[in-house]
């Protein structure tokens, strides 16, 4: 693994990529890692581009620009590929993620030619098959935590679980079905 | 032990306002500081601090009401961003003149027009002169740290003067990053109780606060902030000696980084400079050439002497800034950092850049551009440009590099 991880989100507005940025940095940080999670800001409303960003290390990280050359790339919203360029930099020894219920060969035409790995999650089906709506962050995030190999899955899941049961103290009913989302988009991805 | 956390610039900065639990509260939301006072107002629902928050119905009010709550005699804060500081303008000067130590959580972002929220020196370095403290940082763990320092070194008796404690919107302020907290019980013992000397509910000493005061005064009253400032400057350093001696993190006027043996420099203030930091690492790596920073962390008192000996040995400086001020020949830190090397004789190549206004990204890849052109100037003794841009989308900048 590099020195430093760094993974580039693309959602829009409201669907929680800005939150799985977050949350990877949290489970990356309680591992002992260096973390840095944080948002482009640009006009905010329900439905625009957005764009997150991850760096995760073992070494103090300083940098505080953007990522342009990311090794992970992130596409919570499929229907982004047809106006952005979403491997734009990235590594071909990397990875993007993308959340489709498309093969990545059906994908690929709309990649600009990228020639690093492509991997297909179908968050949407997991996440209305576990928790009966469409929260596509959680898988999407298991699914990076999988591909990124950033930590360990059982250390993951374990950090996963008490935030889970921080979080939704109150509801405990939904932490079992958000616990085998995380583990199906392990599995699938 | 400290506390190892994850925490944002406004997180970090709200719970050192909750470690301190001030007195007093007045705040206006606006982008990107709105999270402070609402973090804090949770704290206080929650009861974890007994702190008064005063709802008001702008910036200029709440100044005014931190004003009245400070001369009152109680510790007040507040905290703002871009045009809601420029509705406190007023209020800024009252507050320094009538040398009430109050701190403002300040988040850096671009004044208006266009209308942006990114970040951007414009707003903090407009008040440059308003007869405040400035403390800037780059990271989460400094704004969280130089908090904690600030009402020591705004209540010091020799001082008495408000403080400004700017941080990077949503760079730093939105932005996550690791961080160590100091317990709680050693924050309360670091900035103490606060014992005003002079206040407007002392029934044993009557007095007036903010009065009319002509030309018979007025000049006097500015000579005597004058001396609070440079008074400012010891306080400054003994707070930061006595910081360093509770976490073992080391705080001066400004950080020198690979200055030691460094022939081209580049002076900065803000979260940039740890970008600066990572492409300085990456030159030196890969190329061994001597390129070192200058920090700035305190621009009010501006450290003159010793910015000027610490780029005493260099051959070339790039000084950058985030705002402009429409001298039409640089920016602020570039006018007096060039006015400090002028008073020390200094010959090096100088070139002023503006950068990252209005958010306006700024990469390791651009550091690398302004080392090679200081490399370049050093070598032709032909000056860049008094002041030329980086990241500017025009053909002439393309020249330029």
């Amino acid at each position: 693994m590099k020195d430093t991880v760094e993974i580039r989100w693309h959602g829009r507005g409201g669907q929680g990529a800005k939150t799985a940025a977050l949350l990877l940095a949290d489970v990356a940080f309680k591992t002992g890692k260096y973390v840095q999670g944080f948002p482009e800001y640009g006009p905010e409303r329900m439905g625009a581009p957005i764009t997150a960003y991850n760096r995760i290390s073992s070494e103090p990280i300083t940098v505080h620009s953007n990522i342009y050359e990311p090794d992970y790339v992130v596409v919570v919203d499929e229907s982004l590929l047809e106006s952005i360029d979403v491997t734009k930099g990235l590594s071909k020894d990397g990875a993007v993620i993308i959340n489709s219920e498309h093969t990545k060969e059906e994908l690929l035409p709309m990649l600009h030619g990228y020639e690093g790995k492509v991997y297909t999650v179908d968050a949407k089906a997991i996440s209305i098959k576990a928790l009966g709506k469409n929260y596509p962050n959680s898988p999407m995030l298991a699914a990076t935590v999988a591909v990124s190999k950033v930590m360990d899955h059982d250390a993951f899941l374990n950090e996963m679980k008490a935030s889970f049961e921080h979080k939704f103290a109150k509801k405990p009913e939904v932490i079992d079905g958000n616990m085998q989302a995380l583990e199906m988009a392990l599995n699938e991805v | 032990m400290a506390i190892r956390e994850r925490l944002s610039g406004n997180e970090a900065v709200a719970y050192a306002i909750k470690q301190i639990n001030p007195d007093v509260m007045p705040a206006f939301p606006i982008t990107p500081s709105t999270e402070i006072p609402q973090y804090v107002a949770t704290y206080i629902a929650n009861g974890e601090i007994d702190t008064e928050f005063i709802h008001v119905e702008s910036e200029h009010s709440a100044m005014s009401a931190t004003i009245g709550a400070s001369a009152a005699g109680a510790r007040a804060l507040t905290a703002t961003s871009s045009c809601g500081m420029a509705l406190m303008w007023e209020e800024l000067y009252v507050a320094a003149s009538d040398r009430l130590p109050i701190v403002l959580a300040l988040v850096n972002r671009a004044l208006s027009g266009p209308i942006n929220i990114n970040a951007d020196h414009s707003d903090s370095m407009g008040a440059r002169d308003s007869g405040w403290i400035q403390i800037y940082a780059e990271s989460n763990q400094e704004v969280y740290d130089n908090f904690i320092q600030a009402f020591p070194i705004a209540e010091n008796a020799n001082v008495h003067l408000p403080v400004m404690v700017c941080q990077d919107g949503f760079i730093t302020s939105h932005g996550v990053e690791n961080i160590l907290l100091v317990e709680d019980e050693k924050v309360k013992a670091f900035v103490g109780e606060y014992e005003p000397e002079h206040y407007l509910l002392n029934p044993n000493e009557k007095m007036a606060v903010g009065p009319y005061a002509v030309s018979n005064y007025y000049m006097e009253t500015k000579r005597a902030q004058r001396e609070a400032m440079i008074a400012a400057k010891q306080v400054i350093l003994d707070v930061a000696k006595k910081f360093e001696e509770m976490t073992g993190r080391k705080y001066a006027f400004f950080e020198e980084y690979r200055m030691e043996d460094a022939e081209y420099a580049v002076v900065i203030i803000g979260s940039a400079a740890g970008t600066c930091k990572a492409a300085i690492e990456h030159i030196r790596n890969t190329t061994g050439k001597k390129v070192g920073l200058v920090k700035i962390r305190v621009f009010r008192p501006f450290p003159e002497e010793e910015i000027a000996k610490a780029l005493s040995k260099v051959k070339a400086i790039a000084i950058m800034d985030r705002s402009e001020m429409f001298s039409a020949t640089g920016g602020p830190l570039g006018a007096e950092v060039r006015a400090a090397l002028y008073q020390a004789k200094c010959n090096a190549e100088v070139v002023n850049y503006l950068y990252g206004l209005g958010g306006r990204d700024i990469t390791t890849d651009d550091f690398e551009t302004v080392y090679a052109n200081l490399e370049k100037m050093a070598q032709t003794h032909e000056p860049i440009g008094m002041y030329e841009y980086i990241g500017l989308r025009t053909e002439q900048a393309k020249e330029a590099e």
